[in-house]
């Protein structure tokens, strides 16, 4: 009934082997030369994501928050291969099997993108203005060589009533100008999840959306995921949405992971300097309720070239001399699988 | 009524567009006393811009205040010609905007444009004098005076917003707007600004109305809230009345809504629908297509924005305590 390759009942039928983890990241790095001049070698680098190590396993969303600069980003683009890694490994367990993709190429890339997809922050840049909605769902299914057309609307259609788009048929053939903000997330979302992935690495999806929109989206992403058995990286600087969309909960300091741990465990009991500053940084919505004042020094610096040592060193609280002759501290289990890089905690 | 710095009486703000006239403020009144803070908190496109821009007449050209009154201590800046309004901006009502960036002037190094400023309203007696002012208002917004000699882009993104503070407390006005001061900014620099910002207002008894879309910083910052929908003021009373004892609908569904990293975690509550087209606004309530309360009058009629008590109103038929 179809000439693609797949056929969209083998799509809805992937289910991945459960006990493996989903996600084995070991050694990324990725760094970034900064430009010294025409043919001259640089020797100085951006060391956006420097050494980081985690794993996720299928269903437990992974929130991955920061300020800006801190190689979040970087880390999504990395997950995804929109960026190529400088260092490191990634291993992705699906349906088809256990692919390390920091080195795919080519066709082995583009077959790999069927189960790893990708939603962006702005949904106005994101969208192309002179495609359809029903091109622009469809696109990642024409990529892949999925389903003839009358399968592939079918398939859209589906996916717009699962966003809520309703009904499909009067959203299909419009165009992302004619949609308000939070109806454009939600073709966002649909494009991410046609080609029924496993992986989602969402950037900030809803930090442009405002507030009475936001939680509609929030709440179809994780209704999704549910539906769908789809596990999201889920990067934010909003530590109270990361909250409500991480099972578990990753801080990333100037390229570092500085501390990782269920979500809950990491808000209400913080180990790492740096996330107990964060923490007590966030505005609270009650006027009532009066917050203590971040324990930090200085302010954030970028990552050129840093000194072999504590990436925290200069603005942390309490750094003392064996922070400052080691390298930067590994990220250890500090009990009950809630980690911390920090010399003394 | 004497204390009352500011007081916006049915003040009516149009944009006329190709398409039609966008009513993006609609017969909001509000007052401030000295020394206050007053949030006004909403989500984009409700008008609280609008408001800032209307009051220190800084509209764009397709844009006309239709009716009412701003009265700045007892002067009414809608009368004012612009030659006198000019005299006022700055001098008596300064802004601090949302993009520091677009504030400062890049090609004139930071201090020298807070001395324009100064000297534009007949405030600079001597270069030195002018110079130790501007010095002091560094020390005072906690940047070092040795910075007034570099251009806005040596500046981090914190200390440009400091330096768009100084230049706004330059003429020591009666009433600063602060829109969106720190939204561009990480948590940690944000909570350092506002700290910085309300230290401030409480040491020069500074009146003060802030702006944001977010209900966390407003609460922080603000001891009265005005909450605005679609182009209405529907909620107005202390910070602790508006989280504690949400009247509207409207605020009740936005509390419900915006999670925090502190205490149980609730589950939030979506808002069913999209704010209005001020283009073609929905008639009576303009929240009604999106409340659970609406009865028919709420279809009709427009709510008037009345006090039901410790000093808290409402624009609403059916207000939350009833429900």
């Amino acid at each position: 009934m179809s000439d693609g390759r797949w056929s969209l009942q083998k799509i809805a039928g992937d289910i991945p082997d459960q006990n493996m983890p989903l996600v084995q990241v070991s050694g990324l790095r990725k760094l970034y030369p900064l430009t010294t001049g025409l043919f001259q070698t640089s020797r100085s680098y951006i060391h956006a994501v420097d050494d980081i190590n985690f794993t996720i396993p299928h269903g437990e969303s992974l929130g991955l928050v920061g300020e800006s600069g801190s190689g979040k980003t970087t880390t999504g683009k990395l997950l995804v291969r929109l960026i190529d890694p400088t260092e490191g490994q990634i291993h992705i367990y699906t349906s088809g099997g256990d692919t390390e993709i920091a080195h795919l190429r080519g066709r082995e890339l583009k077959r790999f993108r069927r189960h790893v997809q990708m939603i962006f922050q702005d949904p106005y840049e994101s969208l192309n203005p002179r495609r359809t909605i029903f091109d622009t769902v469809a696109e990642p299914l024409v990529v892949q060589g999925i389903g003839d057309l009358a399968e592939r609307e079918r398939r859209v259609a589906e996916l717009l009533v699962w966003v809520g788009l309703i009904p499909p048929e009067t959203f299909m053939f419009r165009y992302p100008h004619e949609l308000s903000g939070g109806q454009r997330q939600r073709v966002a979302i649909a494009r991410a999840l046609v080609v029924n992935p496993t992986f989602v690495v969402a950037d900030e999806p809803t930090s442009m959306l405002d507030v009475s929109i936001r939680t509609g989206i929030m709440h179809l992403m994780q209704e999704l995921a549910e539906r769908l058995g789809v596990t999201y990286l889920y990067i934010t600087h909003d530590l109270a949405v990361a909250r409500y969309m991480s099972d578990r909960l990753a801080v990333m300091y100037l390229g570092k992971i500085v501390e990782m741990g269920d979500t809950e465990d990491v808000l209400a009991k913080p180990l790492h300097p740096y996330t107990r500053a964060l923490l007590s940084a966030v505005p609270i919505p009650d006027p009532a309720y009066k917050r203590g004042v971040p324990d930090i020094k200085g302010s954030i610096a970028q990552p050129i070239n840093p000194l072999p040592r504590c990436r925290f060193y200069d603005r942390c609280p309490i750094a003392a001399k064996i922070c400052a002759d080691n390298d930067h501290p590994p990220l250890l289990d500090k009990g009950g699988g809630h980690q911390a890089a920090c010399y003394l905690v | 009524m004497d204390d009352y710095v500011l007081r916006v009486d049915d003040l009516t703000m149009h944009y006329t567009t190709r398409a039609g006239d966008v009513w993006a403020v609609d017969n909001v009144s509000f007052a401030l006393k000295k020394g206050q803070a007053m949030g006004l908190v909403g989500e984009s496109g409700c008008g609280k811009t609008s408001i800032a821009t209307s009051l220190l007449r800084l509209l764009p050209d397709n844009a006309e205040i239709k009716g009412g009154h701003i009265y700045l201590n007892s002067t009414d800046l809608v009368a004012l010609e612009e030659e006198e309004m000019r005299k006022i901006r700055w001098r008596r009502i300064s802004m601090v905007f949302q993009a520091a960036m677009n504030a400062l002037n890049p090609v004139y190094k930071v201090g020298d444009q807070i001395i324009e400023a100064m000297e534009n309203h007949g405030l600079v007696t001597t270069n030195e004098t002018a110079r130790n002012d501007v010095a002091d208002l560094f020390r005072l917004v906690g940047l070092d005076p040795k910075l007034m000699e570099q251009y806005p882009h040596e500046y981090s993104g914190g200390m440009r917003q400091r330096a768009v503070i100084a230049m706004a407390l330059s003429c020591n006005p009666d009433l600063i707007i602060a829109d969106e001061p720190t939204t561009a900014l990480d948590v940690i620099v944000q909570d350092n600004l506002l700290r910085e910002m309300m230290e401030l207002q409480h040491k020069l008894h500074m009146s003060m109305i802030y702006i944001s879309h977010d209900i966390a910083v407003i609460a922080e910052v603000s001891d009265r809230i005005g909450v605005m929908y679609a182009g209405r003021l529907v909620e107005l009373a202390s910070a602790v009345e508006v989280f504690h004892h949400p009247l509207h609908p409207y605020t009740a569904g936005l509390m419900s809504a915006f999670p925090s990293i502190i205490g149980p975690k609730r589950a939030l509550k979506t808002l069913p629908g999209e704010p209005p087209d001020l283009l073609h606004p929905p008639r009576g309530c303009r929240f009604h297509p999106r409340c659970p309360y609406a009865t028919d009058i709420c279809k009709q009629e427009v709510p008037v924005l009345k006090d039901l008590g410790r000093d808290h109103y409402v624009a609403c038929y059916h207000p939350m305590e009833a429900n």
